[in-house]
């Protein structure tokens, strides 16, 4: 008991120094401002001024901009939220017409400053998950997760609102470990009526909660089964029940879904794809050269599906469907281990290896949606010295495969200092978590008496130190010279001919770190 | 792992806390000094460059622009006449549209810089066609001879300083040495002035860092600010040695030779010489401009000096109250030279210059402010307060240039990374907070003031009768500050060799 009231006292001051951290990062990021934003940011511009004018009806109806609304209901009603304050700012924010395009200083403040107050999500989440870790791994998860430099690069340059939906991820996360299945089960359903992209960890939670909450029983079981029901079913009656009584259900779905799209994102990302489509390039340049005539294909990979044609020359065609397919077989492993031993402990790791599937397999996948596996990972990354050496590198491809998002020239360096600065915390952060030299204080010992005592100690690899392997800066190297290649080199060799080779390049490198990351993954779920 | 479990490792730890002082911040220095400067620089860098997407001073204001367009149109003009004729009014320089008015060292640095922009945008430095010119290549260019200034020079002569600096005086903690790198580095009134409004000062304030007679000729000709503290430094060094008279004679040599080697294409004859000379030294533009925190503006609400007096006797005036101003410290300086009250010299000297010479941008405070960081370690609160008030002295001239919000944003910066959780300063504040209430309290309302007045400048509409009434008043409690400041620092140094005379016999053999 003493220890736990002793713990409470000190919370205020975990708090203090969180708040630290996310002062910094928010300073830095009210600096970035006037940086680069992508269309992304006239979409929630206009997103604003939609569910400011029009009534609720219409919002999915819209056709004034492209930029329809294409999220589910509790991002429109966030942004109905937002636009409030939008109106009080500048009314002319959240006109649907005379708003388009509208570039003024004052939208660009009041969303850019949106996104930075909405991080606080995220800052409470990630409280929650660390107030009861030890203060290394604390300060270490900050690191990651706090100045985390995708983030920066994704929602306060390109600008989303990844931030506040991760936080919501960490929240449902942090509820779950504490065995609070209810309440992280509802926060899930809660942030798939935000971004439906999150889905793809439904059948790892599907598969937790029925075997970690419904259990005790087949009456109790199933009460547990009802209840948890009832909460789901109500959060999704909240989000979609407006509209189901203005019936625009069908309406909603089909934005949401835009199956028209392509295999692959303008900019193909890091995963599985893009080494289908190599192999399939190269397999067709191969039996050209043997005189084996094959048709060209006439369809793109990025473009929609036209009629019934492939964009394959010789590999099979690929469908939503079997995107689809492929994501839940290489879950299924991983499902198989849930059910066999649902323990809150590693429910972080089971999540973040749901993502990992989606973004490798899944289709039509933004590059941006890296983040949806490396935040949560950072939570298990500081749990032992291996998940750390994993993490490291995977964090910094990700990074960097988010490169080629911010093109122009005034952003260079500050993506390529966020980057070294983050792989340099990084390196702080986790060679202070796991070193030989340990600073010799009377509370150690007791620690490690306590450790010999009590066999269900966690099994970090505390003992171990932080180094990089071999392989690993190999990789870094190859970073670098994957980067010149394409900043320097190319240009200068090549000139204007084979424009995409540097950022398909980029893809490939950034894709075998990803492959690596989840047969790694895989391993260790597989081997717990 | 269980519940209880956890809660064991979790006390553990709140021990193991609270034996680090509750400090946060141990990881960074985990890895030693050197790779935490690079970590810092590394911030450093971001920070500069983010400061630089926002506007700078003049940006898309013709017909003068600003000092972002006299940088460019220096390096115009170095780049594309020869030497002799760069302070020489001519049909193709104009002196009036920002001609050179810098030594030529900082001439020299144009001209690099010049090569640099027309290497990769050679229509932003073609003769005439340029003037006025502001693209997205060109701005970034500009930027980045600031950036890379600093990297080049200052980064590296901030690490030479801590090398010098903790090696002599070889005490304090590892954190503490890591902090002031971190303030040195991280200062936001040089980061808003060079990268925000436009300036390339890093350059002349870099070389103060080595504390040699040649970097000594090289600032002399870029300031005049630190010519007093040098002088006395060295003089008062080369008198302790054996023979005073070579050494001075050897130092003499030393500078004549480097002046030389610098203004020699302004040596062949004398008009050419007291032609940059006159250039250096715009009289005729009147005792002040604006609103600076300086005496003769500050004073001016009483006395009007501008029509009271012809310029020449101003002249006179301000050179007789900066000497009289700089001579405690230099005299301290002569009479027991010692590297830590070298740089209380170099601070009084260019804050007594700030305050009484002629012709004072706001700008300039910058000057003082870099020993004063190089000493912050010494003093923190005070420290604190000075940089405070040289930001704020700057708010009417940030406000100008529409960097309002990196203005805000640096200032919650340093207002972080001052005082983090559980770090030096939260210690040190714990131990001293019981006798200083009335400072304290004094502080708290200093500080609340200048809150006050930055809100009241930026909604308040000044009455029509005194437009500039809130100018006025950030000028008046800068300037009270400043004076206040400058009392201290002049004793901080004469109690320094109170104690210091004793010892000071000892050293004097080496």
């Amino acid at each position: 008991m003493a220890s736990r009231q002793s713990m409470l006292q000190n919370h205020p001051e975990i708090c203090r120094h969180l708040l630290w951290f996310f002062g910094v990062a928010a300073c830095v990021k009210l600096l970035l401002i006037p940086s680069y934003h992508s269309t992304d940011f006239e979409v929630h511009r206009h997103w604003l001024a939609l569910t400011r004018s029009l009534p609720l009806s219409q919002w999915y109806s819209d056709e004034t901009s492209p930029w329809t609304l294409d999220y589910p209901p509790f991002f429109a009603y966030f942004e109905y939220f937002l636009s409030f304050f939008a109106r009080l700012v500048d009314p002319q924010i959240v006109d649907v017409h005379q708003g388009l395009n509208y570039e003024a200083d004052t939208v660009v403040y009041f969303q850019r400053i949106s996104v930075i107050v909405s991080d606080l999500c995220l800052v409470y989440g990630i409280y929650r998950l660390t107030r009861k870790l030890e203060a290394k791994k604390r300060v270490a998860m900050w690191i990651l997760v706090i100045w985390s430099p995708a983030l920066v690069i994704v929602d306060h340059m390109h600008f989303q609102y990844n931030g506040f939906l991760l936080g919501l991820l960490m929240l449902s996360i942090s509820y779950l470990q504490d065995g609070r299945d209810v309440m992280g089960g509802f926060l899930f359903a809660v942030l798939l009526c935000f971004k439906h992209l999150f889905a793809v960890a439904g059948p790892v939670y599907f598969v937790y909660l029925l075997r970690h909450y419904c259990r005790g029983g087949l009456l109790k079981g199933l009460g547990r089964l009802a209840a948890m029901g009832t909460v789901v079913v109500a959060v999704f009656a909240a989000a979609f029940g407006p509209f189901f009584y203005h019936g625009q259900i069908q309406q909603v779905i089909s934005r949401m879904f835009p199956f028209g799209r392509g295999l692959c994102h303008a900019y193909w990302a890091p995963n599985f794809w893009v080494f289908y489509i190599i192999l399939d390039k190269g397999l067709a340049f191969l039996l050209k050269k043997f005189g084996i005539d094959i048709p060209t294909p006439a369809a793109s990979f990025t473009g929609g599906l036209v009629g019934d044609s492939s964009p394959f020359a010789v590999l099979p065609q690929v469908t939503p469907l079997s995107t689809l397919i492929m994501v839940l077989l290489a879950l299924s492993p991983c499902l198989v281990k849930i059910w066999k031993n649902p323990h809150p402990g590693s429910v972080a790791r089971w999540i973040s290896y749901a993502y990992t599937c989606g973004f490798l397999f899944g289709w039509h996948v933004h590059e941006k949606a890296s983040l949806h596996f490396v935040i949560p990972l950072a939570i298990v990354a500081v749990q032992s010295l291996e998940d750390a050496q994993h993490y490291f590198l995977l964090s910094i491809a990700t990074c960097y495969s988010l490169f080629p998002l911010l093109y122009e020239a005034q952003e260079y360096p500050i993506k390529v200092v966020l980057l070294l600065l983050h792989s340099m915390l990084m390196w702080f952060g986790f060679s202070a978590k796991f070193s030989k030299v340990k600073p010799p204080t009377i509370s150690d010992n007791k620690k490690t008496r306590k450790k010999g005592s009590s066999s269900s100690s966690s099994r970090s690899g505390e003992e171990g130190e932080f180094v990089i392997g071999w392989g690993g800066k190999c990789y870094i190297i190859g970073i670098v010279i994957v980067e010149t290649w394409g900043q320097l080199l190319h240009p200068y060799f090549l000139g204007d001919k084979l424009p995409f080779a540097p950022l398909l390049l980029i893809s490939i490198y950034c894709g075998v770190e990803v492959v690596y990351s989840w047969v790694w993954q895989l391993k260790r779920i597989m081997a717990d | 792992m269980d519940r209880n479990n956890r809660g064991k490792v979790g006390k553990d730890n709140v021990e193991l806390d609270n034996n680090k002082n509750g400090d946060v911040c141990w990881w960074l220095l985990h890895k030693g000094l050197a790779s935490f400067f690079l970590c810092i620089s590394m911030f450093g860098l971001l920070v500069r460059w983010t400061v630089s997407l926002h506007s700078y001073s003049g940006a898309g204001n013709p017909p003068k622009f600003g000092d972002y367009e006299a940088q460019r149109h220096w390096m115009e003009i170095t780049v594309n006449l020869p030497a002799q004729d760069w302070y020489i009014n001519s049909t193709k320089n104009d002196l009036s549209y920002w001609g050179l008015d810098y030594p030529p060292l900082t001439a020299y640095q144009s001209y690099i810089h010049g090569l640099f922009l027309r290497f990769f945008d050679p229509e932003s430095v073609t003769l005439f066609t340029s003037r006025g010119y502001e693209s997205y290549t060109g701005k970034l260019l500009m930027r980045f001879t600031v950036l890379s200034s600093d990297l080049l020079i200052f980064f590296p002569s901030v690490l030479y300083f801590i090398h010098a600096y903790y090696d002599v005086h070889s005490r304090g903690r590892k954190a503490d040495v890591a902090w002031h790198i971190l303030l040195i580095l991280i200062n936001p009134c040089l980061v808003l002035i060079d990268h925000g409004h436009f300036q390339v000062i890093k350059l002349n304030s870099a070389l103060l860092f080595k504390l040699s007679p040649l970097s000594f000729c090289f600032v002399n000709l870029m300031s005049t600010y630190f010519a007093p503290a040098f002088f006395s430094h060295l003089l008062g060094k080369c008198l302790r040695r054996k023979h005073p008279l070579l050494e001075i004679s050897k130092l003499g040599l030393v500078v004549l030779g480097t002046f030389a080697m610098v203004w020699w294409p302004y040596l062949h004859s004398r008009d050419a010489a007291l032609q940059v000379l006159s250039r250096l030294a715009p009289f005729e533009r009147g005792i002040y401009e604006d609103y600076v925190a300086n005496f003769w503006c500050t004073s001016s609400v009483l006395i009007k000096w501008k029509r009271l007096f012809p310029t020449q006797s101003l002249r006179l005036f301000s050179m007789v109250a900066t000497i009289l101003a700089c001579l405690p410290s230099m005299i301290q300086q002569i009479l027991a030279p010692s590297s830590k009250g070298f740089l209380y010299g170099l601070l009084n000297s260019s804050l007594s210059f700030y305050l009484f010479s002629f012709q004072v941008h706001e700008k300039s405070i910058l000057l003082p402010l870099l020993p004063a960081t190089l000493l912050a370690m010494e003093w923190p609160r005070p420290f604190k307060l000075l940089t405070h008030y040289a930001l704020f002295s700057m708010f009417p001239l940030v406000c100008r240039d529409n960097l309002i919000l990196p203005y805000i944003a640096l200032y919650a910066l340093c207002i972080f990374l001052y005082h983090p959780p559980g770090g030096r300063w939260d210690g040190a504040k714990r131990h001293h907070s019981t006798p200083l209430t009335l400072v304290s309290v004094l502080l708290t309302l200093a500080y609340l003031g200048s809150l006050v007045l930055h809100i009241v400048y930026l909604t308040v509409r000044p009455p029509e009768r005194y437009p500039f009434l809130f100018e006025a008043l950030i000028m008046l409690l800068s300037f009270s500050h400043f004076v206040l400041f400058a009392f201290h620092t002049n004793t901080k140094q004469w109690m320094l060799s109170g104690h210091l005379i004793g010892s000071d016999k000892g050293k004097k053999q080496h």
